[in-house]
């Protein structure tokens, strides 16, 4: 049900665009229906969790890695729950008011936040948790960035980004590190055992990084401030009530059991007081109502992360009781200052005046709150507040955790002061926004809220009186809680009053200082103008920002000078000192034997000569026609090393990449540019002599160390066994590792359309048509139709000869490869290289014209049926309840003429004939090797034949290596 | 498993030459090397496949002597695949020479730009300062 609930919000969401466009402002309404009826659900949850039952979801995600979509709903999750559905709903109800157009992406982050937040409140398996965590963090990064064309909503997004992700980083590897250390990711199992030991220390201590970074926490308390730049409902949802609790949500359920490792509890209580000071201190500085919540949602989240952390049963109900007041009391200020500014068009306390006359509900509500927030009896805050301070007033006298007596009363002293400046500043907010200003105009109101939209805001000030009153309520239902921690003496219960106590004293004290402190606020503004300005942690992040960005532009000035054989001399430098720096510690010389047969060594001579000779040449036919013999000196090899499939498709390929060559160097210059002798020269002479030697010597040290079986051992039996083929190669092709194949396919797809479109820039099949028009009728006694067109001094009646006698020859070898492949050398792909071959030798013989008459087809369709076939061949014995590219095998025999009487005895006429299915893979490769051939001697046979005759073409100038440009010869129209 | 020297050998020699090759300016010289270097690459599946052996057909020849046909399979989709990439990058040097007479790999441009922006210690484009005054101006919504 629960995961039913988290994918329901996400299906929502992804609908946010088209809702919005039907229902217009009332998506909104309709969206928070989802988080309307989780709240419901976690409702009808109470009376069990109550009774002390917990609810559990579990569903296998990637049990190899022990990972599991697993859930469970105890006491906080169950609070947090109501927390993130309850608020979500009403500010969902609230933006249907707030925005005037409805922004779909805005709409949808929200709902998808409202999800992945509450995967992260009741997620048990703490990968599952991390996915959830880190879905916050980008949402909250979109939400903050909604408006990209504004510099400010940007470099916020990505500040509270990069803080959180860093964090988020910090924790995943907690999260590994605690999971390895404990066998489980399960984060009930991990509490329940407390496990102890080093790794489990550094585990929970990055954890709790990722925490504080979340929650705002000092250091990484700035980007909170930033995050202001979202919409209003938006920082109230996410950055107040419900995203920066997620640290304090961990930290409270983590605290249990790790709060006394090393470090945890000193982290906990100076950041947390740090921060609590420093966010309201900075609060008293605002003009900007909504920044002065922002500095004060830092200051408790402080306040509230060092409750929770603390690991006393006191500390833990306080700050329990504290998120939920806290979740309270900022949603409705925030939810007012956005009244406000609609109302306005301002949130400058400076310039608004007399609001409080004018929105007197409005005032009151606020005043609630902000009473809240200060701590005012007889509020929620205040009891939260009284609380805490009892919590702290307990670790005097130790309560478990063994703090100096010194240290908790300077702690008090913190957190009283904290306490002042928070009455201080709530003060100011509700001052700044309803007061009237002496000498001050009260401001317009542009037009008045409709009662919708204060709805929410009223509902949840309101809420934070009522609770006020239900201290002994939620007391129980927290006991769940408190009863799991298990330091600390038993605190008494949440209540308005508890006589005349020491926690009560110093309420009073902070309310007394912080009415003080607002008081004489131009004094207090003066002294702090007075400040002297600290290098902040902003200030360390924006430098440390700065220093990354101009670390890469260096390294990348260094690293990348521009060309391209720079490039590539780094890389293969590395590789050189790498591998050959690495054989320099051999123990011992590699085993090898000289040659397998002294032809190899014949062959190998040779091949190397023309390798050599291939550096020095000039001349681009000869360099060409060079590279081919190293390429035959290749396929020589693979023949004696008993593999005539790559011998047989290496020649192949050979024949036709030289022909494919020849026919693009008809338009170039005879002639490579001839550099004066540089002396780059001799470097790139020592680096080729490095690499190659490198690649030889760790060939060889590889080849000889090697003692495990081949990993194709057993394939000559299996071969046969799955894919019916004696042909071991060809059955891996088609069948073994078929997805290779099939990859290998796309990019002979890709790469000949590539060839296509560099020549004919628009559409293959535009040269086509017009050929085609031109068929010559009358050709009958010709022997190659097409040739009727050629100049008769460039034909060869020979050639034509020939070539009409080979035709058929060659396509039909071509086919009979293409069958017999799976048991004999062979296969698609040397099938369809000789069918490919004869489509050339057409060409060559009488031009496009007959390159029509042999294939009139369009290549991309070709290879387009091509992939078709194949991809059919893949999943049609899914639909017989097969797998994926399984092969099947039938026997084809006629019994008619199986045996067929002669006067020489009977004879079986049909013969026997196995298929296999994947044969009809070979098919699809086939075609679109055969596609690719034609596509490539289209291109650059018959579309250069066309430029030059448009004169399109490159101009070889005549002694020299350049060439005139196609732009050059004809004016560009 | 004691590999062939031989074989080594030559692959050492075609890798070398195609280094050479790709280091040049040339774009019809970097396709000779990849062509020379892509067979020198395929010669050390050959190292890798061990001793020469009998084609891998079942049935045809016993089956110890049969050479390893996994890296076979390897090469074949290599062998074709320089081959479709080859006659790409013909294409490209064609068409080099079609726009601007020659086929010469120039430097590129955006890598002098980064050069002058460290000689500047300058930082890159997409940096932005991220600042938000404690005053609000800059942080305000809608």
């Amino acid at each position: 049900m629960l995961l039913c609930l988290v994918a329901a919000h996400f299906v929502v969401a992804s609908l946010a665009t088209l809702g919005s466009r039907v229902a217009g402002r009332n998506a909104f309404a309709i969206a928070a229906l989802v988080p309307a009826a989780t709240f419901v659900w976690a409702l009808t949850l109470g009376p069990s969790l109550l009774a002390g039952g917990t609810y559990v979801e579990v569903l296998p995600w990637i049990p190899t890695l022990k990972v599991a979509l697993a859930f469970h709903i105890g006491i906080v999750q169950w609070l947090m729950t109501l927390v993130v559905s309850g608020i979500g709903t009403l500010i969902l109800l609230y933006c249907r008011w707030y925005f005037s157009s409805v922004p779909a992406r805005t709409l949808g982050l929200l709902v998808a936040f409202a999800g992945a937040m509450l995967g992260l409140v009741t997620a048990d398996d703490l990968v599952v948790l991390y996915v959830f965590w880190e879905l916050t963090t980008v949402f909250s990064y979109l939400l903050i960035g909604h408006d990209s064309s504004r510099r400010a909503n940007r470099a916020a997004a990505m500040t509270a980004l990069i803080v959180t992700t860093a964090g988020g980083l910090a924790m995943l590897i907690g999260i590994v590190t605690l999971g390895l250390a404990t066998g489980t990711f399960r984060l009930q199992a991990i509490i329940a055992a407390v496990p102890s030991g080093a790794a489990v220390t550094a585990g929970a201590l990055l954890m709790l990084v990722g925490a504080l970074s979340k929650s705002a926490m000092a250091p990484f308390h700035f980007w909170l401030p930033g995050a202001m730049a979202a919409p209003t409902p938006v920082s109230a949802y996410l950055h107040a009530a419900t995203m920066v609790k997620a640290g304090v949500y961990l930290v409270a359920v983590l605290a249990p059991a790790f709060a006394g490792v090393v470090g945890w509890r000193e982290a906990v209580t100076v950041l947390g007081a740090i921060t609590m000071i420093l966010g309201g201190w900075r609060a008293l500085r605002q003009n900007d109502l909504k920044l002065l919540l922002a500095y004060g949602t830092v200051s408790q989240l402080g306040f509230i992360t060092l409750l929770a952390g603390l690991g006393t049963k006191a500390a833990a109900l306080a700050g329990v009781a504290m998120l939920v007041a806290h979740a309270l009391f900022k949603a409705t200020l925030f939810l007012t200052v956005g009244v406000i500014d609609h109302a306005t068009g301002t949130r400058d306390l400076t310039k608004l005046s007399g609001l409080g006359r004018q929105l007197p509900v409005l005032a009151v509500v606020a005043g609630l709150a902000a009473a809240s927030m200060a701590g005012l009896p007889p509020l929620f805050g205040f009891v939260a507040k009284e609380s805490a301070l009892y919590a702290l007033t307990r670790l005097v006298g130790g309560d478990g955790i063994g703090i100096p007596p010194a240290v908790a009363v300077l702690l008090i002293a913190a957190i009283v002061a904290g306490s002042a400046l928070t009455m201080a500043y709530s003060l100011r907010f509700w001052w700044g926004a309803f007061a009237d200003k002496p000498r001050k105009e009260p401001t317009a109101i542009g037009h008045a809220p409709e009662i919708g939209f204060l709805a929410s805001p009223v509902l949840l000030g309101v809420a934070s009186l009522a609770f006020g009153f239900l201290g002994p309520t939620l007391t129980s239902v927290l006991w769940g809680y408190v009863d799991s921690v298990p330091t600390g003496g038993e605190p008494h219960e949440l209540g308005l009053w508890h006589g005349f106590t020491v926690p009560l004293g110093l309420s009073a004290t902070a309310l007394l200082g912080g009415y003080v402190l607002f008081h004489f606020r131009a004094s207090v503004a003066r002294v702090q103008a007075t400040f002297p300005r600290l290098t902040a942690a902003d200030e360390m992040y924006r430098r440390l920002m700065r220093m990354v960005d101009s670390l890469a532009v260096e390294t990348t000035a260094r690293v990348q000078r521009g060309s391209l054989a720079s490039t590539l001399s780094m890389i293969l430098t590395v590789f050189v000192i790498g591998v050959a720096g690495s054989l320099l510690f051999l123990p011992a010389w590699p085993q090898v034997r000289a040659w397998d047969s002294l032809a190899q060594l014949a062959v190998g001579v040779v091949t190397s000569i023309a390798a050599i000779n291939l550096m020095w040449v000039r001349g681009r036919i000869r360099a060409i026609l060079t590279a081919g013999a190293t390429g035959l000196g290749t396929s020589l090899l693979f023949l004696f090393h008993g593999a005539p499939d790559l011998a047989l498709t290496q020649v192949l390929v050979e024949t036709a990449s030289v022909l494919i060559f020849l026919l693009v160097l008809r338009s170039l210059p005879k002639f490579f540019t001839d550099r004066p002798l540089q002396s780059s020269r001799w470097w790139r002479l020592l680096l080729a002599a490095s690499v190659g030697g490198s690649v030889t010597a760790s060939i060889l040290v590889a080849a000889s160390s090697r003692t495990h079986e081949p990993a194709s051992a057993g394939l000559e039996t299996l071969a046969y066994e799955f894919g019916y083929g004696r042909n071991v190669v060809n059955v891996i092709l088609v069948d073994t590792r078929v997805w290779d194949t099939m990859g290998e396919l796309t990019v002979l797809v890709v790469a000949a359309t590539g060839v296509a479109s560099l020549i004919f820039l628009r559409s293959r099949v535009t040269g086509r048509r017009h050929a085609v028009r031109r068929r010559v009728e009358q050709n009958e006694g010709a022997w190659l139709r097409g040739s009727n067109d050629l100049n008769p001094a460039s034909r060869s009646l020979i050639f034509e000869v020939t070539t009409r006698l080979l035709f058929g020859a060659m396509m039909l070898f071509s086919l009979y490869l293409l069958i017999a492949g799976h048991n004999l050398p062979g296969g698609g792909f040397a099938g369809g290289l000789v069918a490919g071959l004869a489509l050339i030798v057409r060409y060559l013989a009488a031009g496009a014209a007959e390159l029509e008459e042999a294939a009139p087809v369009d290549a991309g369709r070709l290879m387009g049926v091509g992939l078709v076939v194949s991809i059919a061949t893949a999943l049609a014995p899914a639909a017989f309840g097969g797998r994926i590219f399984q092969s099947y095998d039938v026997h084809l025999t006629i019994g008619a003429l199986e045996a067929v009487p002669t006067p020489w005895g009977p004879v079986n006429l049909f013969g026997d004939l196995h298929l296999v299915t994947s044969t009809a893979f070979d098919i699809g490769v086939y075609l679109i090797v055969v596609g690719m051939v034609l596509d490539v001697v289209r291109s650059l046979g018959a579309g250069i034949d066309q430029q030059r005759a448009e004169e399109r073409s490159p101009l070889p100038r005549p002694d020299s290596t350049t060439a005139v440009p196609a732009s050059a010869r004809r004016p560009v129209r | 498993m004691t590999p062939s020297l031989t074989l080594a050998v030559t692959a050492g020699v075609l890798v070398a030459a195609g280094v050479y090759l790709l280091t040049e300016r040339s774009l019809t010289r970097i396709l000779m090397g990849v062509l020379v270097m892509s067979n020198g690459v395929n010669l050390l599946f050959l190292v890798a496949m061990g001793p020469a052996g009998n084609p891998a057909i079942i049935g045809a020849f016993d089956g110890a002597t049969m050479s390893d046909p996994l890296p076979q399979a390897m090469v074949l989709t290599a062998i074709v695949i320089t081959m479709a990439v080859s006659a790409f990058v013909i294409t490209m040097a064609y068409r080099s020479f079609q726009l601007n007479g020659n086929d010469e790999v120039s430097d590129d441009i955006e890598d002098a730009r980064i050069r002058a922006l460290a000689e500047r210690d300058d930082v890159s484009d997409s940096y932005e300062d991220a600042t938000f005054s404690d005053t609000g101006e800059d942080v305000v919504s809608e």
